[in-house]
């Protein structure tokens, strides 16, 4: 029996069990809507394709699957690019489906056409776009075999409207074969035995753990491994959950906004372990430093990372999770404990000192109580910005997954449609956004998701009327000649939570705090939460 | 910094050469050239790509190129262990008096003369970068008028081949 190119491709997303979907509807993307109608697949609809985009992310985060998002031709699809390049950056898997004017009319700048697959190809991990009706079953196949293996990624559908009403006889593929895409799993096992060795020899040995290691669900044998051969382990920002916070072999977060024991660590190993991490500069900006006298080993799945920007002494490419669980049986010794005893030391240099202050709110102050609050199977989301770095060193993620990032691309606008996507995919978890007063109004509107599909977000504003992070460039290396970065006329936060339905107050001191989050966490509603910030507070 | 070939098997579907392509310049890459055509399998295209740079870089366009999905194996070309041609098409100046000259050049690096005027002669040549480019120096004399240049092919010596599927080894 023939169906329409739209009902093909529904018809697609429900035999890949995608259940909900996010995005904003348009002329191009008619036909799509129209067969939805007919599916039980839940659509979600943001208040910005942006929004869309951030919120599959969020969810394919939480869930494990592959998120989708859905948007019309021209100004619908760049709308949803931040959102893909962010789900690049970090590695997301995501499946993109965008309208796109009818077939005879590409390229003749008609209205609503833009190039979307030129547009996305430097920041995906392919696109395609549909010229026959016959082709779609095997490319939605296909799109979400690659967006979920091997690294995974984004991958955009581009449907011309007039594939979206044509008719096919559907039939879906039961497998892929893409001639140039065989992604490799298991690690070579000569590679495996010298790493076992160089452990073995190693005195001062680290775990550099990234993203790779949450999404290839590697934390728990990697946290084991750990802990037999009592090896330290430090995070980037993406890897933060891949080890409890509060376990005493993570020495937590590297890099410039990282912590004093985990670049310590870094600093003195004779063996860097990375696992699943890109070593952006961010991160290992000195990498090239530690090389020169420690053996570095590379475990990703991603060939291409291997000695991007670190000479690599042992690389190995394949599945963290499968590379660790044979790496755990060959090791023979390891003997730690004089290393362990020095990055003691270095661990108390971590304490904060909190600053006195009675007319503000401590940020990292606030994030410990959050932390102290919060189940395991909670969930935390920022924004980008300072309050990013104060979540990342402060809140005590206890799980993989249980902290939400834009690390890659540092997208201000992601926390609070990430938050949704989150929430949705998982309904019985506390899931608080946290963002600077600056981000969380790139993506305010999403405030209307929430109300209209009653999810009880939580919303934790660090206000301190700054695009705090770069006024701290600004201060430390322009010699504080502050340049765009006051926020003064702000608007009142509180009353735009009313005007959604929210429960909504402001505290602005450290005394408030605790009564404060008492209410903030004490149903399951939305809540917006708005804290005065010293604009002078530093990021670490 | 030294010259390298890459021989890449692409699918042949529109959009890859752009990927490629902007593979090279996202990256800072430097391509010196690069020239695509159909293999003997319809569906699969070959790319040779002359790239400019050390180990690292080669290393890096090669796994860079590995990720796109369009693209099914990557080669590096030894220098002595592959045959490699460039075809150019040289339009320079001819006078009465300079005609039997060029046509004495022309032989001597067995090229061809393909197009007469009363003013020009076309030349086109086959054969290594560097021989094009010496044939180029000796016109440059008479006044070149224009030239078109394919960019480097190349092929293994002997019985290797790079198939998509396999690569084999008679
Ligand atoms: C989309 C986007 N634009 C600009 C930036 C650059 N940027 C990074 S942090 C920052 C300031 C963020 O301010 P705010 O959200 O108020 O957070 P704070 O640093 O004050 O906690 C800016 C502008 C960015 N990361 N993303």
């Amino acid at each position: 029996m023939k169906i329409t190119g739209a009902q093909g491709l529904v018809k697609a997303l429900e035999l890949e069990n995608v259940t909900t979907i996010f995005g904003y509807p348009g002329a191009a993307i008619c036909p799509f809507y129209d067969a939805l109608l007919d599916s039980d697949i839940k659509h979600i609809l943001t208040r910005n394709e942006q929004g869309a985009a951030h919120a599959a992310s969020g969810y394919s985060r939480v869930t494990g699957k592959t998120g989708v998002c859905v948007a019309t031709s021209g100004p619908g699809a760049t709308n949803l690019i931040t959102g893909i390049a962010t789900a690049y950056s970090d590695s997301i898997p995501m499946v993109a489906i965008t309208g796109q004017v009818s077939l005879d009319l590409i390229g003749r700048d008609v209205f609503q056409e833009v190039d979307i697959t030129g547009a996305t190809e430097p920041f995906c991990k392919h696109n395609y776009l549909v010229k026959n009706v016959k082709d779609l079953p095997r490319i939605v196949k296909e799109a979400f075999h690659i967006a979920s293996t091997g690294r995974p990624g984004p991958v955009l559908i581009d449907v011309p409207v007039d594939i979206q009403t044509d008719t096919l006889d559907f039939i879906y593929p039961d497998e892929v074969d893409i001639k140039g895409y065989k992604p490799n799993y298991k690690g070579h096992p000569q590679q495996i035995k010298k790493i076992a060795e160089a452990v073995a020899s190693s005195q001062r040995p680290v775990i550099c753990a990234g993203g790779g290691v949450i999404s290839a669900k590697a934390s728990e044998i990697m946290t084991r491994l750990a802990e037999k051969y009592q090896i330290p382990v430090v995070t980037t920002l993406m890897g933060i959950g891949a080890i409890p916070a509060d376990h005493p072999l993570n020495m937590g977060m590297l890099g410039s906004h990282g912590v004093y024991a985990a670049n310590y660590a870094v600093h003195n190993t004779d063996l860097l372990i990375i696992v699943g991490a890109r070593v952006g500069d961010r991160a290992l900006g000195t990498a090239g430093k530690i090389a020169e006298k420690a053996g570095i080993i590379h475990i990703d799945i991603d060939p291409a990372e291997i000695g991007k920007n670190v000479s690599t002494t042992i690389p190995v490419v394949g599945d963290a999770g499968l590379i660790l669980e044979d790496l755990y049986k060959s090791i023979q010794n390891c003997n730690t404990s004089q290393w362990l005893e020095s990055l003691q030391q270095a661990v108390k240099k971590n304490k904060v000192k909190l600053k006195e202050q009675s007319s503000y709110v401590n940020p990292k102050k606030l994030l410990a109580e959050l932390s102290k609050r919060l189940y395991d199977n909670a969930i935390v989301v920022t924004e980008v910005g300072q309050n990013q770095i104060w979540a990342a060193n402060n809140f005590i993620a206890r799980k993989p997954g249980s902290f939400i990032t834009s690390g890659g691309l540092g997208t201000m606008g992601y926390g609070l449609p990430a938050g949704i996507g989150a929430k949705i995919g998982r309904p019985e978890s506390t899931v608080v956004v946290i963002g600077g007063d600056g981000s969380f109004q790139m993506s305010m509107p999403e405030m209307g998701t929430i109300k209209q599909n009653r999810l009880g977000v939580k919303i934790l504003i660090l206000n301190n009327n700054r695009l705090g992070m770069v006024r701290e460039i600004q201060k430390n290396k322009y010699k504080k000649r502050y340049s765009q970065v006051f926020l003064d006329d702000n608007p009142d936060f509180v009353k735009i939570a009313e005007a959604y339905g929210f429960k909504s107050e402001k505290i602005s001191c450290n005394s408030q705090i605790d009564s404060a989050l008492e209410r903030f966490l004490a149903d399951d509603n939305a809540y917006l939460l708005e804290c005065s910030i010293d604009p002078e507070e530093e990021t670490v | 910094m030294a010259k390298h070939i890459l021989s890449v098997l692409v699918e042949n579907r529109s959009g890859v050469l752009s990927r490629v392509a902007g593979l090279f310049s996202r990256r800072g890459f430097n391509i010196d050239s690069l020239a695509v055509g159909v293999t003997e399998n319809p569906e699969v295209s070959r790319m040779t790509i002359v790239v400019d740079g050390d180990e690292y870089t080669v290393e890096q366009v090669s796994k860079q190129l590995n990720k796109l999905i369009d693209i099914i194996k990557i080669r590096a070309l030894e220098d002595s262990d592959s045959v490699s041609r460039e075809l150019a098409l040289i339009k320079v100046n001819a006078t009465s008096s300079t005609r039997s000259e060029i046509v004495q050049i022309v032989e001597i690096f067995r090229a061809k003369i393909v197009d007469v005027s009363k003013n020009t002669l076309t030349v086109e040549i086959s054969g290594s970068g560097d021989k094009v480019r010496a044939l180029e120096d000796m016109l440059r004399q008479f006044g070149i008028k224009e030239i078109v240049r394919t960019g480097t092919i190349a092929i293994e010596r002997g019985n290797k081949y790079i198939k998509a599927g396999s690569t084999e080894e008679m």
